[in-house]
């Protein structure tokens, strides 16, 4: 008898088996209902958070450098890089001037002022010092007026853009370019007003104020922390891009040959891989807890199945008597726990699956093709797994003692 | 050469610290188509000695040999293969599988020797056939009368054509009337060539083979064959 034939009638043999039993066999199959369920949920939920921050972590953009003071990835203490020298806004016109790869250097520092027109004002406003080229890098576009030029940077000139949101609020039915705000304690006049741009790393960007960073520099901050956002022509090219710049840099800073750079050129994939390095602990502790359940429901299988051999003792003897093999009716009980959890894992995905589109409100998630397949697979797994032992002792049995029995 | 051939065959169990011989030092031949009775009392040995004909246990000592093969040292998995070649097992119980039908029980041992599904379908009915049974053969035991599921067992035990019918007080749990068909069923299987063991202590079945080995104590105390086999 070929493996083929004994998977065969084993299969007709369990679902009998199972058809006799249908109470137990649904009772027992909960388990494995619940199991399934609750893996796969976690799962599409952690595939959903996943989505969802890589989402709105390309806001950065793939071919953007951040040139900072602090590197984003650092097991090292903050302290030392604290020492370093600040970075001078000055640097911008020489990136933009001397990189072949760069297509646009953004310069930004910011800090939080509160803003007010005639009567109407908000406390915390984000307030950004920018150039002339950070519309471009940042994604930022203008829905009315217009974004400041190069002579209003380098003169300094008091003159702003505001975000969608802060623009409503200030100028709730008059249109807002034009008019003069006051932001801190100077005055600026509005010339563009941007387009919605929605959340940022979990930050609203609509409420923003932005204003030349020479202004910034002189009227706002005493000792800003500033940074450059350089975009880069080709994405294919961010390795030499790279390079280029830090050997900008480090004849700007006359860094020593040798010497270790004291800045830092950090880029969105950074951050993609810390989130990915945490992201891995949290998926396998989330997968562990739910998948205790499944064991649970592994346990409640074995359990049965136990139950199954003792029951069928003599039935075993005469498959033995007649001819049975020990593969034969190890593959008979092995399938029939088999089955169990499989129609288990199947139900459980058909309860999960309305589950996901609730979750979707909340969550760019999905069940997926890949988590509904792994989910009926772990399910067959459990099954194989926690039928072993029973079914092994079966196909085990002495045929003599197994005749006899009642 | 003789079919089955027990040489010293012996048989012992382990009972907690006490050592049970179920069979001492036992030889014996049966031939081909020889119609043999083994009887005893309880505790004789006889069922000891059926399950070691019938290749379900193995010998503590001695040699076996069935149909020319020595099968006192076979595992597990090649004693399946012997039993579901050699042996066609009638049972006092019956011992049919409760959830299948008569047509699907007789498959059984078919499906077991790997043979495929039109051809076994064929052969199972002709068997039941054989034992008059063509119209049951969608029945489930429980809907069967006694003698109509040993007849479902006997085919079964045929349907692979064994070289021994091998049967355990087949008429035991059957009333006088239909024990006297069974019986009469395995006379006509006699005649045709099969060869057939019955173990039984009923002195009325014995009576229709022509050889009685009579067991005591896990020793043969008689071994008689008739010229003739009385009516």
């Amino acid at each position: 008898m070929n493996l083929l034939t004994d998977l065969r009638e084993g299969l007709k043999i369990s679902w009998s088996a199972i058809g006799a039993n249908k109470m137990r066999s649904s009772l027992t199959t909960l388990g494995i209902v619940i199991g399934i369920l609750t893996v796969s949920l976690m799962a599409t939920a952690l595939a959903g958070l996943k989505e969802s921050f890589l989402r709105s972590i390309a806001g950065l953009g793939s071919d953007v450098f951040f040139i900072e003071k602090f590197p984003w990835d650092t097991d090292n203490a903050w302290w030392k890089f604290r020492s370093r020298r600040d970075l001078d806004i000055s640097y911008a016109r020489v990136l933009a001037r001397e990189s072949r790869y760069a297509l646009a250097v953004s310069v930004e520092s910011s800090g939080s002022w509160p803003v007010q027109y005639r009567d109407k004002s908000a406390s915390s406003v984000w307030v950004v010092g920018n150039n002339e080229q950070s519309a471009l890098v940042r994604q930022l576009t203008v829905k009315a007026g217009r974004f400041f030029t190069e002579a209003e940077v380098a003169g300094g000139r008091p003159v702003c853009v505001l975000g969608a949101d802060i623009a409503s609020k200030l100028f709730a039915n008059e249109p807002g370019v034009g008019k003069k705000i006051k932001v801190g304690q100077r005055t600026f006049e509005v010339i563009g007003i941007l387009d919605k741009f929605g959340q940022f790393l979990f930050v609203n960007m609509d409420n923003q104020v932005i204003i030349p960073i020479t202004r910034f520099m002189s009227d706002f901050a005493r000792r800003p922390y500033v940074l450059f956002m350089v975009k880069v022509r080709e994405v294919t090219q961010m390795d030499e891009a790279r390079e280029e710049l830090r050997g900008i840099l480090r004849r700007i800073r006359n860094v020593a040959p040798g010497a270790e750079d004291d800045f830092a050129i950090n880029q969105q994939e950074i951050i993609v891989k810390a989130f990915n390095r945490v992201g891995r602990v949290i998926a396998s502790v989330g997968l562990f807890i739910t998948g205790l359940s499944l064991f649970v429901g592994g346990i409640g299988i074995m359990n049965i199945m136990f139950v199954s051999v003792n029951e069928r003792t003599r039935e075993i003897g005469i498959r033995k008597a007649i001819g049975a093999k020990r593969r034969s009716i190890l593959i008979q009980f092995l399938l029939e726990a088999a089955c169990i959890c499989l129609l288990g894992g199947f139900l459980g995905l058909a309860l999960a699956y309305p589950a996901t589109l609730v979750m979707k409100n909340y969550l760019p998630a999905s069940l997926s093709p890949t988590v509904a397949a792994l989910g009926l697979l772990v399910s067959l797994l459990t099954g194989v797994i926690s039928g072993f032992m029973p079914a092994y002792r079966a196909a085990r049995m002495n045929p003599v003692d197994a005749l006899r029995a009642e | 050469m003789s079919l089955i051939r027990f040489q010293h065959i012996s048989r012992l169990y382990q009972m907690g610290a006490e050592t049970v011989h179920a069979l001492r030092d036992i030889t014996l031949d049966i031939d081909r188509g020889e119609y043999v009775a083994i009887m005893g009392p309880s505790g004789s040995g006889k069922s000891t000695l059926m399950n070691l004909i019938g290749c379900l246990d193995t010998p503590t000592a001695g040699r076996y040999e069935l149909n020319g093969t020595d099968v006192s040292d076979l595992d597990d998995n090649q004693l399946a293969e012997i039993r579901n070649r050699e042996i066609g097992f009638v049972f006092q119980t019956f011992n049919l599988l409760p959830r299948s039908n008569a047509l699907r029980n007789v498959e059984l041992p078919l499906i077991y020797a790997g043979m495929g599904a039109e051809e076994r379908r064929e052969v199972a009915l002709g068997a039941l056939a054989s034992v008059g049974l063509t119209d049951r053969i969608h029945h489930k035991p429980n809907e069967l009368s006694g003698g109509q599921r040993q007849r479902v067992a006997i085919a079964r035990a045929l349907v692979n054509k064994p070289s021994i019918l091998l049967a355990d007080e087949p008429t035991g749990n059957l009333d006088s009337r239909t024990g006297v068909e069974i019986m009469a069923l395995f006379e006509e299987l006699s005649r045709k060539g099969n060869t057939i063991i019955v173990v039984t202590h009923e002195e009325d079945v014995a009576r229709h083979a022509r050889r009685i080995v009579r067991l005591r104590d896990g020793l043969i105390a008689g071994d008689e064959t008739r010229p003739e086999k009385s009516a």
